[in-house]
C-alpha cells in the first residue's frame, strides 16, 4: 500500500534561487524500515518537511507537482490532519516537547483529538512500556538526558498510531550508545507495529544492518530508490561522499581487487556468514 | 613543581577541579599531559566534562581548585584575549560564533583582535578564503550559510589567526563525508606545521581511524588515557563512557567468537582488509588444491 507519493514534485524556498527539489517521484510503502540518505544539503530535510504539510504551508516558496499523504493533497490538507498519519520527529527534541511532564506531553495530541481519558491511560501505558520511558512519566521534559527526551518525542508520535514515523537525524545530538539503542529500538517499533519508519541519519554503521530500503538524494534529486542491498551494491552509493561504514570500505576494496562478487554484507553478522561459508 | 617545568610540557593540567555555581562537579582532579605536536581525542558521554575541559584551556573557564600550565607558564593570571593567540576553540554550534554582517568581514573581524596591519588582514583573509573554499560566499551574511558552510566559516575564522593549539568542538557532528575529508586533510596540514589538536568528539569511527591518543571522561572524571585503539577496544570502560566499541573492534571480536582463527589486534580498517584479504585467498586456494 502507498502511504506517501511525490509526483514530478519541485520547491524552491523563497528567495533561493535553487530548487531544494528537483522534479521528486517517490512512493513510500507500508511496512518498511527506510534510510534517507545523501551528502549534507542534498534536500533531505526539505524533502522530510513536505510529508505532513509543512511545505508548503509553512515555509514560503514556491512549488510544482504533487504530495499526497494516505491519498490527501498535502498542499490544502491541515497539518493537524496529516499529522494523524505521518509522525514527524526532528533532529532537537527539545523545540518538539513542550508540556509540564512526560505524561502531558504524551497525552497532549490524543487530548486534541478528543479521545476519552480512559483510552488515553491505556495507550500511554503502551507507548512508554515499548520505549522504556515508564519511570519517566512525571518528569518534567527539561530534566531528561538527550536520549531520555528523544525517546519521549517517539512515544508522543507513536502514540497517535501514523502509519508512518519520520525521523530527521533523530541521533545527532546522542553519544553513540543512546544513538545505538534509539535506532535498535525503532528497528523494533516498526516490526511490531508493522509500520513504515523513515530515517535521516549520518550514522550509516549503525543503521544500515536494519534498512530495508534506501533512498539516495544528491543536489536536490532523488537519484534512487530500491532495497537496501542493491543500493548499497550500486555506483551510486559508491560514488556518493557519505560515511560508510568500516565493513562497507572493507569489502569494497576487495570487490575492487576482484577478491569478491556477492552483495557487500550490511552486518557483521553478514560478514561472518559469508567468511564462514567459503 | 620545578620537576616539571623542566618537563614544560606544551599543556600540563594539574589536579584540576571545576564546580558550577549550581554545586554541580563538571571537572574532577583532572591530570593530563599534552606535549607538543600531539594529536589528542577527547571522548565520552553527554554531560561528562569534556567541553568544559576545553574552556578551561583559553580561559573561558578557571579551575576552582589546581592550576593549567602552558609552555609551563601558569595561564591563571592571563586574559582570554592573550590565551586566545595560543588556543584557538571551535565550538559546536557554529552560530555562536559567527555574528558579521558577511562571510569576509568575519574573518576580518577575528583578525583585527590581532596585531595584524591592514595589508596582512586582507591578505590572510584572502587566502583563509580560499584554502576554505568559501570565496564564492564572500558576500553572504553567515546567516544564509548552510550547516556545514557555516561551520566551515567558523573553524576558518579561528585558523586564520593561527594558533598553536587547535581545540575543536563535535567537528563532525552533521557533516558528511565530503565534510569530513576536508577536516582530515587541514588536520594533517596543520600537524605537519607543527600545530598541537584536541579533538572532542562522539565521533567512534573517526577517532579510532585518525586519532592516535584518547582521553576518556566520565562524570567529571578522566576514565582512561591512552592510544585509541586500546582505550576504545575495552568494552568495559566504553560502555561506562556511553560509547561503543567501534566497528574494527566489534568485527574482530566477532571473528574470533565465531572460531575463525585470527589475530588479537585487527583495530584498523587496513589490517582488517589484510586479514580478510588473505583469509579469502587461502580459502579459494584450497578450493583449486581440493580440486586438482
Amino acid at each position: 500500500m502507498t502511504l506517501i507519493e511525490y509526483k514530478n514534485f519541485y520547491y524552491r524556498y523563497k528567495g533561493n534561487e535553487e530548487y531544494a527539489l528537483n522534479n521528486i517521484n517517490l512512493k513510500i510503502e507500508d511496512n518498511k524500515f527506510i534510510l534517507l540518505c545523501g551528502e549534507t544539503g542534498s534536500g533531505k530535510t526539505t524533502l522530510i518537511r513536505c510529508m505532513n504539510g509543512l511545505i508548503p504551508q509553512f515555509y514560503s516558496g514556491f512549488y510544482r507537482g504533487s504530495v499526497e499523504v494516505a491519498g490527501k493533497d498535502t498542499t490544502i490538507t491541515a497539518i493537524a490532519d496529516l499529522s494523524t498519519e505521518v509522525g514527524i520527529v526532528f533532529q532537537n527534541p527539545e523545540n518538539q516537547l513542550v508540556a509540564m511532564n512526560v505524561e502531558h506531553e504524551i497525552a497532549f495530541g490524543l487530548e486534541n483529538l478528543g479521545i476519552e481519558s480512559g483510552e488515553i491511560s491505556k495507550k500511554i501505558k503502551e507507548v512508554t512500556k515499548i520505549t522504556e520511558i515508564e519511570h519517566l512519566l512525571n518528569k518534567a521534559p527539561f530534566e531528561l538526558s538527550g536520549g531520555e527526551q528523544q525517546r519521549v518525542a517517539i512515544a508522543s508520535i507513536l502514540v497517535l498510531e501514523p502509519k508512518i514515523i519520520v525521523l530527521d537525524e533523530p541521533t545527532a545530538l546522542l553519544d553513540p550508545y543512546m544513538a545505538k539503542k534509539i535506532i535498535e529500538l525503532l528497528k523494533e517499533i516498526q516490526i511490531e507495529k508493522q509500520i513504515t519508519i523513515l530515517i535521516s541519519e549520518h550514522r550509516l554503521d549503525l543503521i544500515l544492518p536494519y534498512a530495508d530500503e534506501l533512498i539516495l538524494m544528491k543536489d536536490g534529486n532523488l537519484i534512487e530508490h530500491d532495497n537496501s542491498n542493491k543500493i548499497i551494491n550500486g555506483i551510486n552509493f559508491q560514488t556518493l561522499r557519505l560515511n560508510k561504514p568500516v565493513i562497507y570500505s572493507i569489502f569494497n576494496q576487495l570487490k575492487e581487487e576482484k577478491l569478491f562478487n556477492q552483495y557487500i554484507p550490511a552486518s557483521i553478522s553478514k560478514v561472518i556468514n559469508y567468511l564462514k561459508g567459503l | 613543581m620545578k620537576d616539571i617545568e623542566k618537563q614544560l610540557p606544551l599543556i600540563l593540567i594539574d589536579n584540576v577541579d571545576f564546580t558550577y555555581p549550581n554545586g554541580t562537579k563538571a571537572l574532577r582532579n583532572i591530570n593530563l599531559k599534552i606535549d607538543n605536536k600531539e594529536l589528542i581525542g577527547i571522548m565520552g558521554k553527554n554531560g561528562a566534562g569534556k567541553t568544559t575541559l576545553i574552556r578551561t584551556l583559553n580561559g573561558l573557564i578557571r579551575p576552582t581548585n589546581g592550576a593549567i600550565y602552558l609552555y609551563g607558564e601558569n595561564i591563571a593570571s592571563k586574559s582570554i584575549a592573550t590565551l586566545s593567540k595560543k588556543v584557538g576553540v571551535i565550538f559546536q554550534n557554529p552560530l555562536h560564533q559567527l555574528f558579521s554582517n558577511s562571510v569576509k568581514d568575519e574573518i576580518e573581524f577575528s583578525l583585527k583582535s590581532f596585531e595584524f596591519t591592514k595589508e596582512e588582514i586582507q591578505n590572510k583573509t584572502n587566502e583563509i578564503l580560499k584554502e576554505f573554499n568559501l570565496e564564492k560566499y564572500r558576500n553572504r551574511s553567515p546567516l544564509n550559510l548552510s550547516g556545514g558552510e557555516a561551520k566551515k566559516l567558523a573553524l576558518a575564522s579561528i585558523i586564520c589567526r593561527d594558533p598553536d593549539i587547535i581545540v575543536f568542538d563535535e567537528p563532525t557532528l552533521g557533516q558528511d563525508g565530503r565534510e569530513i575529508e576536508f577536516l582530515i586533510n587541514l588536520i594533517k596540514n596543520k600537524r605537519k606545521k607543527g600545530k598541537t589538536i584536541i579533538i572532542v568528539t562522539h565521533n567512534i569511527e573517526f577517532a579510532n581511524e585518525h586519532i592516535p591518543r584518547t582521553i576518556l571522561m566520565a562524570d567529571g572524571l578522566i576514565l582512561a588515557d591512552g592510544p585509541t585503539e586500546k582505550v576504545l577496544g575495552n568494552q568495559i570502560l566504553v560502555e561506562k563512557a556511553s560509547l561503543i566499541l567501534p566497528q574494527t573492534h566489534q568485527l574482530n571480536l566477532a571473528l574470533k567468537k565465531s572460531g575463525i582463527q585470527c589475530p588479537n589486534d585487527l583495530f584498523s580498517k587496513d589490517k582488517l582488509i589484510n586479514f580478510i584479504r588473505d583469509f579469502i585467498k587461502n580459502k579459494t586456494s584450497e578450493i583449486v588444491e581440493g580440486n586438482d
